[in-house]
């Protein structure tokens, strides 16, 4: 779907919070907007971004029109155990684009 | 056929009264404050809203409406038992009341999250965390906004 930047650290202590930055590439188009033809422009966004820590979700969001363009999320969680963070954004016409990262925890 | 000055401004005022009820059905109506409360409302349930524990993270004067960061920290302990259990994000005067609906648990260690938000016009922007005993927090913060999101054509 699109092309999303992933940023998790590499490795933890176990118990430590960490913080996980996405961004994935997606114009976010409202629905509001009226293009060149007069016609309005049909409404696209990515309505759903899910974390799952080795099948586990840790962080769901619901994206709204209001959320800018490149969507950009930055959260937290708890480095319990070594594996891998998944992540899935889906847009509004059922497609979904998933990315991984792994993470090792001492 | 004469028109007498009634007829003219009779006229006159129909024809204002249709451009007015034809750019209300072309152009999205905003928000208004009560439909954001009827959001409020389908995203928590009945539970009242109380101030505080929340803090709404947005610059006060925004340049360009279209990417504005914002972060909300919610203070919580974020054990088993006492934790958040989801964070909303409202606003007044955008097209649609709801910005992002954020749900957590105690894996996420820290109640906070950051993104990049669309204002259409200067408002009140208001946050609200659930806790897991059933309790509402909220905090808001008025932004004026210089370049609207929302109104530019594309290229």
């Amino acid at each position: 779907m699109a092309r999303a930047l992933i940023h998790v650290p590499p490795t933890a202590k176990r118990g430590e919070v960490i913080e996980i930055k996405t961004l994935i590439s997606h114009v976010m188009e409202t629905g509001y907007r009226i293009g060149v033809t007069g016609e309005p422009i049909p409404r696209d966004i990515i309505d759903d971004f899910v974390c799952t820590y080795n099948g586990e979700e840790v962080f769901r969001a619901t994206l709204f029109p209001a959320i800018a363009a490149n969507p950009f999320i930055t959260f937290y969680t708890v480095a319990t155990e070594s594996g891998t963070l998944t992540f899935a954004w889906t847009d509004l016409h059922g497609a979904t684009q998933v990315q991984s990262a792994p993470i090792t925890v001492e | 056929m004469r028109h007498s000055r009634r007829q003219i401004l009779q006229a006159a005022g129909a024809i204002a009264g249709d451009i007015g009820l034809l750019r209300l059905t072309v152009r999205p109506a905003a928000a208004t404050p009560e439909m954001m409360q009827d959001a409020v409302r389908s995203a928590i349930g009945e539970a009242p809203v109380q101030k505080g524990k929340v803090k709404l993270d947005l610059p006060p004067l925004v340049e360009n409406g279209n990417s504005v960061p914002c972060t909300v920290t919610v203070e919580s302990p974020m054990t088993k038992d006492d934790f958040v259990k989801a964070i909303h994000i409202f606003n007044e005067k955008n097209p649609q009341p709801n910005v992002i609906s954020v749900k957590l648990g105690p894996r996420a260690g820290r109640a906070a999250f950051s993104t990049r938000i669309r204002l259409a016009d200067s408002q009140t922007v208001t946050a609200i965390a659930e806790m897991s005993d059933g309790t509402c927090w909220s905090d808001d913060i008025y932004v004026i906004v210089t370049l609207a999101a929302c109104i530019e054509e594309p290229k």
